[in-house]
């Protein structure tokens, strides 16, 4: 039985045929999980026992004919998600020992939908980081080239998926943590509309930026991904009272009469040649495919990583004040006063680059220098999304590179921090403003792969996943495998 | 040198709510520790707040009432700082943009005086746990159930001139966060709190002096105690060529001092921004006047009322709209009786507020219901008892022997009214009290009262005054 | 902008982080590096510009007045590193306070 190649689509027939069991499923993807898991460092927690026990559950529902359309299929949760009696380490040693007593809101959606949660996956500390080298457990290795990063923050579930450990997985996207990695590893990620997902019990990293996601082997796995995960959440104030449309009700419809736009701004220096060589391939796919391509301009493109430096960072030195050994989590060692307990306690459980944020923020928040900083930046944000909307009255989508490289080596980035954010410079736009962004499989450089990154406007995911799937019928870059 | 004293207010009143401001957790006093501290007041990993609507109403019903501007664009804002009952390292509070803008309230100073002291502002906010300090080992306890408990914060402009004044304010304010039933303002419970900004300044002076902060009172006594402490260590301070550093003191109320909780100043810097778990509120117009046509008579519309329907004097009207409780005893007691609104407020201004003041008793749990002094005072104006017997049965009330009536009769008080029978006494007593009787006759006309108490002495007070008074005049023509 | 270590000191306290004397350097060298990159917010004039705190412009959704949680003491206190008589314990608190900090 090979079954890894398999999308969530051709599962779920074989499941609902009765040609294959999920309890068989799950096991097929423990299996691969402990032979292949150990080279790549993709998992940090296994949910082996759990995992069965829920497959079992899903055959019984399959049995009865209980069953929803994904209803067996194992998947993986980003760490981040808060996941009852389970541990959510979110990468750092601060949370090592933290067994969530709660579920997620995309935790209990799963759960509802009858899926299988095979393990959490490694990520950088507090999903913050390009690379996955920000991680309390090592790094995550390319599956592409074990010498390379995966991207990140969820760089565990985009290379859990595209070494088919597990069909499917969540990611959360605050600078382009889910776009980035898919791009990296060949895989199909989509960060929706701010809002669409709940962000209860995930993780808090920048409260106005994180959104959560899914990774999978299709657009069309995607969007039956989404349609699981999205919707309004009484328990968070941001998520947004929108309806929820059928996300594969227009995966095929023709692409002509779309106007597609691209930015000059993501073409100018620090793109790598070959990277824009396969990318206008793929403006050019789309073209044959029906649609009309157009350049636009994105003017404030390159003050998108200064503003986000300030925003992201402010955001998570609040929110991560709350980690200070006294509920939960680490504990510094015989603390001698309350002030020691504190300082020691972050100093010790937090990573060099969670630190660096902290710092960052909290500066650009202190009396004297929020105005330069904090609002600067809220200003920035504010052109930034209006460039955007100028655009979307002229274009439905717009199209480009994911980022400005393929993977890079381990190691490479780790010493300068600068050059490790530019690497997210044309998927932070999309969190400042609040917009679906997505990634798919366009081509290879050096045997390394590339991502075509595909943005819309607000809860236009179902247009992204129509271009997508087009694209997916005409390529086969995304049955590529390492 | 003569010294003018400047206070400013900061008071925390907790909104009456079944649950917290941010989360579905009970609010209950009392509890045990940390058994009403949900995922989200402990500031678990990932959760998130969801705002309380009552807390906006009852916001926004403080704000309408106090005439003040409501904007229509409201923002939480984060207060960050590190301190162990903080669970999530920040507060949610609000910053600029609070709920209700400028305002203000009138305060009676005394029976003539009234001053207006401006209200800044009056923001929403979540109230923090508590740290225990009994010794756990050289360690100190932390309970959160308290944490995220809705407070409203009112601040008032520096116009109040002595502690006096800031009593009066802080009772008024108090009344009425009672007649809106925002709060229960049980300030044993720490429902209603107080800071207090007091500086002083030579008199005429323009500028304000620097001021400290005295934190977390939380009796009307003691607030009064520690101003005037401050102020006249401050005087003396000043006057002794030193100078007032602007820093947070904490009141002692068992050594009647305020000390300085040293150098907290250098280490405040608050990082405000706005919340991003939190979109703004957004309030309209129409939402706003519905919420208007909630708002109950407030105090001062109701001393008007009692000043025009009942012909109160207008210190008599304040005294019985102060509070929501007696207000509503008085008009419920009028509504009951036949005797005048003046004579009602008599008796619940006089001795009905004498009773409750000593027995430290709240007018809701008086042992007396309205109707109970409605029918005594009935008894009064029917001339079944008169007002000194009145004040017996009202003992025997008070103590829990029963209805007006029942007490008038088992104990055999109704008034002789009878003129026969008032005669034979009165012939009696004349007749057995000839020295007297001749002393009158000679000119000794004080000896009158001598004979009306020998009449109520016989009579044990029952006899009609009145008619005693007509009846002896006449014997003794 | 050049940060010195006394800047990144100062933060880091008020942040409550306690940097080593070997990871110091290298966060004075990295966070001057930021700040300049920061710093590049500066080369557009954005007066007159609404600052932007949220993507969703709309009004919070509010919650109705119900209690619907129930005591999970014992469950949220399985992860808590100190506690006794089902208060999390801490090195004393000098001072007491409502809600206003103070210094320790």
């Amino acid at each position: 039985m090979s079954l890894e190649n398999k999308t969530l689509v051709e599962l779920s027939k074989d499941l609902t045929a009765k040609k294959v069991s999920s309890v068989e499923v799950t096991q097929f993807y423990l299996d691969r999980i402990a032979q292949h898991n150990p080279a790549l460092n993709a998992f940090i927690t296994v949910c082996n026992e759990s995992a069965l026990a829920e497959a079992k559950e899903a055959d019984k529902k399959i049995a009865s004919g209980h069953a929803g359309p994904l209803t067996g299929i194992p998947y993986a949760h980003k760490d981040i998600f808060c996941t009852d009696g389970i541990k959510t380490s979110c990468g750092s040693k601060m949370l090592d020992n933290f067994i969530a007593p709660y579920d997620a809101t995309v935790t209990t959606k799963f759960k509802e939908a009858g899926m299988v949660m095979i393990g959490k996956t490694n990520m950088d500390e507090f999903a913050m980081g390009s690379s996955n080298e920000n991680s309390f457990y090592g790094p995550v290795k390319n599956p592409w080239d074990h010498t390379r990063i995966p991207g990140g923050s969820s760089g565990g579930s985009a290379a859990a998926v595209a070494a088919r450990l597990v069909p499917a997985a969540t990611g959360t996207d605050t600078g382009g943590s889910i776009r980035q990695p898919a791009s990296m590893c060949n895989i199909t990620g989509i960060k929706p509309t701010y809002g669409r997902v709940s962000r209860y019990g995930m993780i808090a990293f920048a409260s106005s930026l994180d959104q959560g996601g899914p990774f999978a082997q299709t657009a069309e796995d995607a969007a039956l991904l989404l349609n699981i995960m999205a919707g309004h959440d009484e328990k968070d104030s941001t998520s947004v009272i929108h309806d929820v449309p059928d996300y594969t009700a227009e995966l095929n419809k023709p692409l002509t009469g779309l106007t597609i736009g691209f930015a000059k701004e993501h073409f100018a220096s620090g793109l790598e040649n070959d990277v824009a060589v396969v990318i206008q391939e793929a403006i050019a796919e789309l073209q044959k495919l029906g649609a009309t391509i157009k350049e636009i301009s994105l003017p404030n493109t390159h003050l998108a990583v200064p503003a986000y430096y300030v925003i992201a960072p402010a955001e998570c030195s609040s929110n991560l004040a709350r980690y200070d050994g006294v509920r939960y989590g680490y504990r510094c060692e015989n603390p001698k006063n309350l002030d020691d307990l504190y300082c020691r306690t972050r100093g010790e459980g937090f990573g060099l680059e969670i630190k660096r944020r902290i710092i960052v923020g909290t500066y650009a928040l202190s009396s004297g220098y929020y105005d330069a900083y904090y609002l600067k930046a809220q200003k920035i944000r504010r052109l930034i999304s209006n460039d955007y909307q100028t655009a979307f009255k002229s274009v439905d989508l717009i199209v480009g590179p994911t980022a400005p490289s393929p993977a890079f080596k381990l190691g490479e980035k780790v010493d300068d921090p600068v050059s490790m954010y530019l690497s997210d410079i044309y998927t932070i736009g999309v969190n400042l403003a609040g917009l679906p962004g997505m990634t798919i499989p366009a081509g290879f450089v050096k045997s390394l792969p590339i991502g075509l990154q595909l943005i819309a406007n607000y809860f236009d995911e179902s247009r992204l996943f129509n271009a997508a799937h087009q694209f997916q019928q005409a390529t086969d870059w995304h049955k590529k495998t390492p | 040198m003569e010294w003018e004293t400047v206070i400013g207010l900061e008071v925390h009143v907790q909104l009456s709510t079944h649950s917290k401001i941010f989360s579905g957790a009970a609010t209950a006093y009392g509890a045990d520790p940390n058994t009403q501290a949900c995922a989200i007041d402990l500031g678990m990993p990932g959760v998130l707040p969801v705002l309380n609507k009552k807390t906006v109403e009852k916001a926004l019903m403080f704000g309408l009432s106090i005439n003040a501007e409501i904007s229509n664009k409201s923002v939480f804002a984060r207060k960050n700082y590190f301190y162990p009952d903080l669970p999530k390292g920040y507060q949610i509070s609000q910053y600029e943009l609070p709920i209700v803008g400028k305002g203000h309230l009138d305060i009676q100073l005394d029976e003539n005086t009234v001053k207006r002291v401006g209200i800044t502002r009056a923001h929403l906010e979540e109230d923090a746990g508590k740290s225990l300090h009994e010794d756990f080992h050289g360690q100190s306890g932390i309970d959160l159930n308290r944490a995220g408990t809705p407070l409203l914060e009112i601040v008032s402009e520096p116009d109040l001139r002595s502690a006096k004044e800031a009593v009066a304010y802080l009772k008024t304010l108090h009344s009425l966060v009672r007649y809106l039933d925002i709060s229960d303002g049980n300030m044993q419970e720490g429902s209603f709190r107080c800071d207090a900004n007091v500086s002083v300044r030579p008199k005429g002076e323009t500028k304000f002096g620097t001021r400290a902060e005295i934190k977390n009172v939380n009796s009307f006594r003691f607030v009064e105690r520690a101003i005037n402490y401050e102020v006249a260590r401050q005087i003396e301070l000043l006057e002794s060529g030193g100078t007032v550093i602007q820093e947070t003191r904490l009141y002692d109320a068992e050594r009647n001092e305020t000390r300085s909780m040293r150098g907290k100043e250098e280490a405040n810097d608050y990082r405000y921004f706005p919340d991003p778990d939190l979109l703004p509120i957004i309030i309209d117009d129409k939402t706003i006047e519905s919420i208007r046509t909630t708002l109950p008579e407030l105090p001062w519309q109701r001393r008007e009322r009692f000043q025009s329907d009942f012909g109160l004097s207008h210190y008599d009207s304040y005294c019985l709209s102060l509070t929501r409780e007696m207000a509503e005893f008085f008009e419920a007691t009028v509504k009951a009786t036949q005797a005048t609104p003046k004579i009602v407020a008599n008796w619940i201004l006089g001795d009905f507020s004498a009773y409750l003041n000593k027995e430290q008793t709240e007018i809701s749990e008086s042992p007396l219901s309205p109707q109970q002094l409605a029918q005594l005072l009935d008894r009064i104006a029917d001339n079944t008892i008169s007002g000194k017997i009145a004040k017996t049965v009202f003992d025997a009330m008070w103590a829990g022997e029963g209805d007006a009536d029942k007490i008038i009769s088992s104990q055999g008080l109704t008034q002789i009214s009878d003129s026969s029978a008032l005669e034979k006494i009165i012939d009696e007593i004349l007749l057995n009290n000839p020295n007297q009787l001749a002393q009158y006759r000679a000119g000794g006309e004080k000896l009158f009262g001598y004979f009306v108490g020998q009449i109520m002495k016989a009579t044990q007070g029952k006899a009609n005054p009145q008619q005693v008074n007509e009846l002896l005049k006449k014997k003794l023509g | 902008m050049a940060l010195s270590e006394t800047d990144v000191k100062k933060v880091a306290h008020l942040a409550r982080i306690a940097l080593s004397p070997e990871e110091l350097p290298s966060h004075i060298k990295n966070l001057s590096k930021i700040i300049d990159l920061v710093e590049q917010m500066n080369t557009v004039d954005t007066t007159g510009i609404e600052p932007m705190a949220h993507p969703q412009d709309i009004t919070q959704p509010l919650r109705d007045d119900i209690v619907t949680e129930t005591n999970q003491r014992e469950k949220m206190q399985r992860c808590a590193p100190l506690t006794e008589a089902g208060l999390y314990l801490v090195p004393k608190v000098i001072e007491d306070r409502s809600n206003e900090a103070s210094e320790f």
